[in-house]
């Protein structure tokens, strides 16, 4: 098991590698280099630029020499924990970043356990009573689900809680907790708020992941070990869980691949629309005001998540599959 | 009579008896247009798409006003309701009209208050003379299908935007935007992922590899933070043209990989089918090869593959817009009208800003469903 999470691991150095120059190329597109920038902020409020502070970040960033140097420049800082300088808050990237992206995290992670407790029944059920009612229900409503962009299901709630209820549901915390340290009544207040955000950004994925469990059983249903378990007086409920939904289970969890991207881009939308002190507001406003090492330390961030989250579902399909374990 | 395996002649005379009408033979594409008509769903489907591009095509003719046509009296206005008949003095007569609006200005809030006002009668027809438009930027014109015979009425059908500007027309021509980016961007991906998954299938081996090394890899990264930040790039100075083709670019370069995954697929089970052998045996130039005999059997999955693809394009173009990355005004789409709807204050006085929000669903619900019907139809001789 050690022996196959290093391979996977050491799998995983070339797509870092891949997504790492991918940031960069974003940082570097914008016309102009940061320091001209900053330097023509500064001068915009009046105030002296300092030459040598100008020439010392030239330098840092390796700045005039080429490409492959300012890339490792770079990518050597973010080795030692420095993501470079926000020019729009003025502070080191690292700071800002974390808290964010923890917060990005969270979202992600809570989403996609709730997906997979909400999918897992519904798809077995609308699998076992094909063609009922319930079936007939989630189809439609996986349909739906598809076709609505999620910041459009964020705004219609924004208005329906506003107008019917009165409550408005925007951030994650009530003022009160916002700054308060971590305590029990804090966590239950973040779930308060959190719930909002988690439905949202899972919905569309949730209507997928529950059709693909849907059909994965349905292959197994009929296939001729269950008929045999069936004669061999094996009660239904105990006959399904125990042997087809284990099989089907498989390309369930794989498909956390392409899951994890969509709840990752589904979350940076929505936040944006919610006002959540998550990591997508900070990388639109620092992608429009061109603040670029924050937005690179933003996209490499969430790429490496994507690629965090792969390899847990990896092990996970390792842990239920022997088969794949042991290859 | 001909020898048991002349297969030459035997075609040649299955042609003549084909031509003759002796012998009823159904076209592939015959064969795949009966099994998607028999599913229900997608026909209704094709017929909204037809509709909404029919929308798209006609956009100057059907919209009452141009776009681009503000009014500050009636800043946010709501929708007025369409009466059919009109009672007054003389009786009650089929008379189209809407009403116009009395306002006043709440001395609280500064907001323009509106209320119907059934002194204004505002006689509406089809085909009225209204704003002179080109169509299509060639003919000039100025009937529109549907507006208040006189020009100076106020018409808000499903009502106004902040700067009073009509959201029918608005919405009309957004969707002239938002479905051709579907179809071009469409068009851009087809062709990337036409040539790489070509390649990838027909080759195979180490090109084949690498080529599915990238997809994979693509397919991994978030979309959304990819696309904001290529978009972000983009100099502020250009023109909104360029911006249109910049961001359809944006969105082919990750919207390619599925149909080269299509492509490749059918080229891998092609490739060992015994007719290609067979022209390859008989020595058949690889282009011929691959045109002749390859192509009209992949022609229907990438169809398939192309309307499945055309929503995701809509549906992050409507995406970035609304972020305010995507396409800008005064360049007019879903995206970029829903961008007015994005704080609560907005929605909350005018939540009729949410009806380009209700297009967006209905077209990609639309091609979903549509897709679907001409995948499942795609292999006629499936079971």
């Amino acid at each position: 098991m050690l022996i196959f999470i290093l391979k996977r691991v050491a799998g995983m150095i070339p797509a870092m590698f891949a997504i790492s120059i991918l940031a960069f190329t974003v940082i570097q597109l914008p016309p102009g280099d940061y320091v001209s920038t900053y330097a023509a902020q500064i001068a915009q409020t009046g105030e002296a630029v300092d030459s040598a502070v100008l020439a010392n970040l030239r330098e840092r960033y390796g700045l005039g020499e080429n490409v492959a140097v300012q890339y490792f420049k770079w990518i050597g800082g973010i080795a030692r924990g420095d993501f470079g300088q926000s020019f729009e808050w003025n502070q080191p990237v690292t700071e800002l970043v974390w808290g964010r992206m923890g917060m990005t995290a969270l979202i992600s992670f809570l989403t996609l356990i709730t997906m997979w407790a909400v999918s897992l029944p519904i798809g077995i059920i609308s699998a076992v009573r094909q063609y009922s009612v319930i079936d007939y229900l989630t189809t439609t409503f996986a349909f739906l689900a598809t076709a609505v962009p999620e910041f459009l299901v964020a705004i219609v709630l924004l208005y329906i809680s506003t107008m019917w209820f009165g409550v408005s549901v925007g951030g994650l915390f009530s003022p009160a907790f916002e700054n308060a340290p971590f305590s029990l009544a804090k966590v239950l207040d973040f779930l308060q708020h959190a719930w909002i955000p988690i439905l949202v950004i899972g919905l569309g994925s949730t209507a997928a992941l529950t059709r693909i469990m849907r059909a994965n059983l349905l292959d197994e249903l009929h296939k001729p070990y269950v008929e045999a378990a069936r004669a061999k007086g094996l009660p239904e409920g105990r006959l399904v869980l125990t042997y087809p939904v284990r099989v089907a289970l498989n390309p369930f969890i794989s498909t956390i691949g392409w899951v994890l991207p969509a709840l990752i881009s589904g979350e940076l939308i929505v936040s944006t629309v919610l006002n959540l002190p998550t990591a997508g507001p900070l990388l639109l406003q620092a992608l429009k005001s061109q603040d670029m090492y924050l937005a690179g330390a933003f996209i490499l961030l969430t790429g490496g998540l994507v690629l965090i989250g792969t390899l847990i579902s990896d092990i996970l399909l390792a842990i239920s599959d022997p088969r794949i374990r042991l290859s | 009579m001909s020898a048991p395996f002349d297969t030459a002649k035997d075609a040649e005379l299955l042609d003549q008896q084909v031509h003759a009408g002796s012998l009823v033979a159904a076209s592939q594409w015959a064969l795949i247009w009966h099994k998607f008509s028999r599913h229900r769903v997608a026909m209704v489907a094709l017929v909204v798409v037809v509709l909404i591009y029919l929308v798209a095509a006609f956009a100057e003719f059907l919209a009452p006003y141009d776009p681009g046509k503000f009014d500050p009296r009636y800043t946010f206005a709501p929708p007025q309701q369409i009466h059919l008949f009109l009672t007054d003095e003389e009786g009650t007569r089929f008379a189209p009209h809407v009403l116009g609006y009395k306002s006043q200005v709440d001395p609280k809030s500064f907001r323009r208050l509106f209320q119907p006002d059934p002194e204004k009668v505002i006689p509406i027809g089809f085909f009225v003379e209204g704003q002179p438009y080109k169509f299509w930027g060639i003919w000039e014109a100025n009937r529109h299908f549907l507006g208040p015979v006189d020009k100076a009425d106020p018409f808000f059908l499903i009502g106004g935007d902040r700067l009073g500007r009509d959201l029918l027309s608005r919405t009309i021509h957004g969707t002239r935007i938002s479905m051709s980016i579907g179809l071009v961007g469409v068009t851009f991906s087809l062709i990337i992922g036409l040539i790489l998954g070509g390649i990838s299938g027909y080759r195979g081996g180490l090109v084949d590899r690498v080529i599915q090394r990238v997809i994979e890899f693509i397919r991994s990264v978030p979309t959304i933070p990819l696309w904001l930040g290529l978009a972000a790039a983009m100099p502020k100075d250009w023109p909104p043209l360029q911006v249109y083709f910049a961001i359809l670019i944006i969105l082919s370069l990750i919207g390619w990989t599925e149909i080269a995954r299509v492509v490749r697929g059918r080229f891998l089970s092609l490739r060992r089918e015994d007719f290609v052998i067979a022209a390859r045996l008989d020595g058949v130039s690889e282009f011929r090869l691959i045109m002749r005999h390859m192509m009209p059997s992949l022609y229907s999955h990438i169809i398939a593959a192309i309307t499945l693809a055309i929503p995701n394009m809509i549906l992050a173009e409507t995406a970035l817009s609304f972020l305010g990355l995507g396409l800008q005004p005064p360049i007019v789409s879903w995206g970029v009208l829903l961008q007015d709807a994005q704080n609560l204050r907005a929605i909350t006085q005018a939540p009729w800003q949410f009806v380009p929000g209700v297009c967006v669903v209905v077209a990609v619900l639309a091609l979903n469903f549509l897709g679907d019907g001409v995948r499942d139809a795609a292999d006629p001789y499936a079971k």
